[in-house]
């Protein structure tokens, strides 16, 4: 008997390390495959667009015409990825650092973050006590909304353009993930110290 | 019911990228100052097994749960949508450090916060439907 909880134990602070890109990268593939074999394309950012039409857009734009009760199940795939990241990070991660480049590290707090890499983000900005104020609600409000106008712009995120688009060999798929890379760059390089600062 | 088994991959999605810190705003802003190689071989990764499944898939003519063939959807040609769209969303995913999916699995790690991005990006997809025939594509 106690062996075997000893194995439970060491199963779970197996677990519990951080995963090298090579577990997530596959699996990531994975999700892909299982979704394909279900008779669902991967992407994710649709769900914004489903949300839209659900709250009756349709009223006022036919580009949120369409039969919401089709993506149920993708809805249901995001309620299951909030429940995987609460998991995640309630009984997988008992240490929350992130293990990033010492370059990175330096980089940051050169701009003004206090720790970087202490935890997934950065508290200053994105924890629950400081929401309230004008840098917050620009990362949150003004990011989301830069996100969900150009995924809708580009017909895809991440999911579908960077993993199924370039996984089937898809040309404007990479021309939009060089996008997001310009997009990415120029916002990383030039803009968010100002936003940082704010 | 027959949605139970998308909220289970929703569910190793989640903890998948919980777990490899995709979410994680500081891995983002390493990435793009290339200081690792960590999200290039995530993503690369993914990207080398998404081939050889959907070469394997094409060249056997496997056929999806229902008895269908499997059809991987095609992107919207336009070098003005996907790239002027690409390049909106990257300002975006720097400044919140997370693309649409991590959107969702911070809700489950950092709680009601990160709400307040969902209904951004929510009111930026509304946005984009109301200027849509304005915009170029």
């Amino acid at each position: 008997m106690e062996t075997q909880v000893n194995f439970f134990q060491q199963a779970l602070a197996f677990v519990q390390q951080p995963w090298p890109w090579w577990v997530a990268g596959p699996l990531i593939a994975y999700v892909m495959f299982s979704l394909l074999y279900y008779g669902k394309g991967f992407g994710i950012s649709t769900n914004f667009k489903t949300v839209c039409c659900m709250l009756g857009s349709c009223k006022v734009s036919d580009f949120f015409c369409f039969n919401w009760k089709d993506q149920i199940w993708n809805l249901m795939f995001i309620a299951g990825v909030v429940i995987g990241g609460f998991i995640a990070s309630h009984y997988l991660t008992p240490d929350m650092a992130v293990n990033i480049s010492p370059q990175t590290v330096s980089d940051l707090q050169e701009i003004g973050i206090a720790n970087p890499g202490a935890s997934y983000l950065p508290e200053e900005i994105f924890g629950a006590e400081n929401v309230w104020s004008l840098r917050s609600l620009v990362f949150l409000l003004g990011g989301g909304f830069l996100v969900g106008f150009g995924t809708r712009y580009a017909n895809g995120c991440t999911s579908g353009h960077a993993i199924s688009g370039l996984s089937n060999l898809q040309w404007w798929s990479l021309v939009a993930v060089a996008g997001f890379f310009i997009g990415g760059l120029a916002m990383t390089h030039f803009i968010l110290p100002y936003l940082i600062s704010l | 019911m027959k949605y139970v088994r998308f909220l289970i991959m929703g569910v190793l999605f989640g903890i998948v990228l919980s777990k490899g810190e995709i979410i994680s705003w500081y891995r983002i802003q390493e990435m793009f100052r290339f200081q690792s190689f960590h999200m290039y071989g995530v993503i690369g990764s993914a990207v080398v097994f998404g081939i050889l499944t959907i070469q394997f898939i094409k060249r056997t003519g496997l056929k999806d749960y229902h008895g269908n063939p499997i059809s991987v959807a095609t992107q919207e040609p336009g070098y003005a949508r996907n790239l002027i769209g690409g390049t909106i969303f990257g300002l975006g995913w720097a400044i919140t450090g997370a693309c649409p999916g991590p959107l969702f699995i911070l809700v489950g790690h950092q709680g009601w916060v990160f709400i307040l991005a969902i209904l951004g990006a929510v009111a930026g997809t509304f946005t984009y439907g109301l200027l849509q025939r304005y915009l170029m594509h």
